[in-house]
């Protein structure tokens, strides 16, 4: 096959695509530029969008023999992923821009534009596995080692981009295997740290960067029945699950921790309160996505009393949460998911992904949650 | 593969490759009194000789640089310091006699980003003189903005996107009425247009040995002496400009590759232009499109410029190399990421006409040319959006 490597400079992108040329692939390695004004050097754990990366890249690319280019994604990914991710904030929610980005960049913009010049596929370094079901409808699965696991940021892949996606890494069980591996082929990323932070913050820190981009106004700190306890400086620095520097004077009846409970932008509104009123006992969006067969035709729902489709999964709200066991409905261009046990700390904004087994059936994103403590009272 | 991007970097000629194996094997600094010194600096000098001669320079008036950047930065800076004295040499907070430099947006980036470092550090002021949607230089807007506080003026003598040949002589004749020097990249004009340094009045002029089959790492500038300069670099004092241990090898070889390109240049420049006329003919036979960009008579011979409405120049370079065809959009690269083009929007070109430049060499053949014009239109319609 004809494959386009997207090699972002690190040691599983550089693997990954010595693999698939391995394997016998026609193979061109492609860095993405997402920013006009790239910093010039790696800074701390960031890792994927500096000059320094992209000769990484072009270096391993070289080592492979292989035709290796750098293509300019920095406008279609400000404006899907970076401006996205300001106005989620803005907005109250918490976005996940990793997943952002596959969905709007790596697996839509510069996969289109590798169909469009005649490649059969891109092949990323992620840990995950794509497998084909009976019906040759391919199925995303978790990495075999769930360590490494990465299938939660494919879960916004469309049964259509799975076809054209490769992950060669998907079945090697550690990562401590893949640097070994890029030193045997003389990698010069072998040893290279991982990137874990938000690429496009250069110092990391979010915060800051959020309050010079978003408008804060100060406003109440408030409890669940609406009384005032403090102030904040603007809502939209505060993040579901928050426990420090919420600046409370008045202490909590039992004197224990209060934690934000919800982020109000339409009120600018900080709600606090205590630990388990985090604990969310459903959740539910109308943005959601199928990775392969939707769970009609995978076979494994049944018809409610109501009428609407209904089957066991498990729901996944964070990158490296343990999977829930939950019941997920579709109800009306919603999907409702109710976890056999509270779910802790959801934002609305954050993606959840189903799954079944290691099968990753889709996700969405979250848009209403409803408080397990609410449902008692 | 068939190499259309000579203006980028040119191949070397055995010759050259002869030339350089030959020195390298000397083992003496230029620099040392021993004989195995004086065998080394013999090579430097005859190198340098030959590249004085191409560009019709005396050699003591030719500082071997690393790079034609380097030549271009060693003439801007030091001829801006030698026009406002150093800092120290100033009273402390006294203005700058000649801040201004004149120069266009159309210049290559080792001139404009010079520019913007002494503006930045320097208190330099740039004063861009407007050109024409050839990229020709306003002559008028030019005589206009020359005055007592200019330092410099510093131009393309050839576009190294476009092509277009700016009218030296004009502007050294208004320049040198306000008394002020001209430095001129001839970069992408040695090897193409004939060169007289001595003749032309010029202040300077920056000429590189890797776009004309020489090796990469050898650039000259030219220096009148008529002018202050103050040196970049500074140590062994080996040259009178510029300091670090003479590359003998390196100037021996770009001495034969300037010798090579300027030896017959009028019937170099008439091949070069039937191939590029073939080429600019085929495309405008079959991408109605296509706009050729640059001055249509006042150009280098082995330049086909053009830019097409809605085409993704990124896709098409793509196409091409997968083709077996190497060309290139024109503009600079940041680690591989194409910029729109400076050289262009000075021109007035809008953003959506994707470019795509084409530079030939006498290695070039009418088969080859022919060959890149069968697979074009496919590519273009490919990669126009």
């Amino acid at each position: 096959m004809k494959i386009l490597a997207a090699m972002s400079g690190g040691v599983d992108s550089a693997v990954a695509t010595a693999r698939a040329v391995d394997a016998g692939h026609d193979v061109t390695g492609v860095h993405l530029a997402l920013s006009r004004m790239p910093g010039l050097f790696r800074s701390g754990s960031r890792g994927c969008c500096t000059v320094e990366d992209s000769l990484d890249a072009r270096r391993a690319a070289g080592l492979l023999g292989i035709p290796f280019y750098v293509w300019d994604f920095s406008a279609q990914f400000t404006e899907a992923v970076v401006d996205d991710f300001i106005a989620e904030y803005a907005a109250g929610r918490t976005p996940n821009p990793c997943m952002r980005c596959n969905e709007r960049i790596k697996f839509a913009a510069l996969l289109d534009k590798a169909i469009d010049l005649g490649f059969d596929a891109v092949v990323t370094g992620h840990y995950a596995n794509v497998t084909t079901a009976a019906d040759g409808t391919p199925e995303l699965h978790r990495a075999s080692a769930w360590a490494k696991d990465q299938s939660y940021v494919l879960g916004v892949l469309t049964t259509d981009q799975l076809r054209h996606s490769m992950f060669p890494l998907g079945d090697t069980p550690s990562k401590t295997l893949v640097r070994e591996e890029a030193e045997r082929r003389g990698l010069s990323v072998a040893n290279k740290p991982d990137s874990h932070d938000i690429c496009f913050i250069p110092e990391g820190d979010t915060r800051d960067w959020l309050a010079e981009r978003i408008p804060m106004e100060s406003g109440d700190i408030v409890d669940t029945d609406g009384k005032v306890l403090g102030h904040h400086d603007g809502a939209q620095a505060y993040t579901v699950g928050q426990r420090k520097g919420l600046g409370i004077g008045v202490p909590s009846a039992d004197g224990r921790p209060r934690f934000v409970l919800e982020v109000k932008s339409a009120t600018n509104e900080v709600v606090v309160g205590m630990k388990e009123d985090l604990d969310i006992a459903e959740i539910a969006g109308e943005r959601f996505s199928w990775a392969g067969n939707d769970p009609v035709i995978s076979g494994i729902t049944v018809v409610t009393d109501d009428g609407f489709d209904e089957f066991a999964c498990e729901v996944q709200i964070r990158a490296h949460a343990d999977p829930v066991p939950a019941i997920a409905i579709s109800r009306g261009g919603e999907i409702v998911v109710t976890p056999n046990e509270p779910l802790n700390g959801v934002a609305t904004g954050q993606t959840a992904v189903i799954y079944v087994g290691t099968r990753v059936l889709g996700q969405f994103t979250i848009d209403r949650t409803v408080s397990a403590t609410a449902l008692v009272n | 593969m068939a190499y259309f991007d000579y203006a980028a970097t040119s191949p070397m000629h055995d010759d050259v490759i002869d030339a350089w194996t030959h020195a390298v094997h000397l083992r003496g600094n230029a620099s040392a009194t021993h004989r195995d010194g004086q065998k080394s600096r013999l090579m430097w000098e005859e190198g340098r000789d030959k590249i004085a001669a191409s560009i019709g320079a005396l050699p003591f008036d030719v500082t071997v640089t690393g790079s034609g950047t380097e030549a271009i930065n060693l003439a801007i800076k030091g001829l801006f310091w030698g026009r406002n004295g150093t800092p120290a040499s100033r009273e402390i907070g006294a203005p700058l006699p000649r801040p201004r430099i004149l120069t266009t947006e159309a210049e290559h980036h080792a001139a404009l980003d010079a520019i913007h470092w002494l503006v930045e550090a320097e208190g330099a002021i740039v004063d861009f003189v407007r050109v024409d949607d050839t990229g020709t230089i306003d002559l008028g807007d030019l005589a206009a903005k020359l005055g007592d506080d200019v330092a410099l003026v510093t131009t393309l003598w050839t576009n190294n996107e476009v092509g277009t040949i700016q009218p030296v002589s004009e502007i050294v004749a208004l320049a040198e009425k306000a008394n002020v020097p001209v430095h001129l990249d001839a970069v992408a004009t040695l090897g193409y247009t004939p060169i007289d340094f001595a003749q032309s009045g010029l202040a300077g002029l920056s000429v590189s040995a890797h776009k004309i089959g020489g090796p990469v790492g050898v650039g000259a500038l030219a220096m009148s002496r008529s002018w202050p300069v103050v040196p970049l670099i500074h140590g062994g004092s080996q040259q009178r400009l510029r300091s670090g241990s003479l590359d003998a090898a390196g100037v021996f070889a770009a001495g034969v590759a300037a010798e090579r390109a300027t030896a017959d240049i009028a019937a170099n420049a008439a091949r070069l232009s039937a191939l590029r006329d073939r080429l600019v003919t085929g495309i405008r036979a079959t991408i109605p499109t296509a706009v050729l960009r640059g001055h249509h008579s006042n150009r280098t011979p082995g330049n086909a410029h053009v830019t097409i409405p809605g085409l993704d120049s990124v896709s098409a370079l793509f196409l091409l190399d997968e083709a077996g065809h190497a060309a290139s959009a024109g503009s600079a690269c940041q680690a591989g990421v194409q910029s729109p083009s400076h050289v262009l929007r000075a021109m007035g070109v809008a953003d959506s006409e994707g470019p795509l430049r084409f530079t030939l060499g006498l290695e070039n053949s009418e088969a080859e040319i022919d060959a890149l014009l069968e697979v074009l239109p496919t590519i273009v319609a490919r990669a126009t959006h």
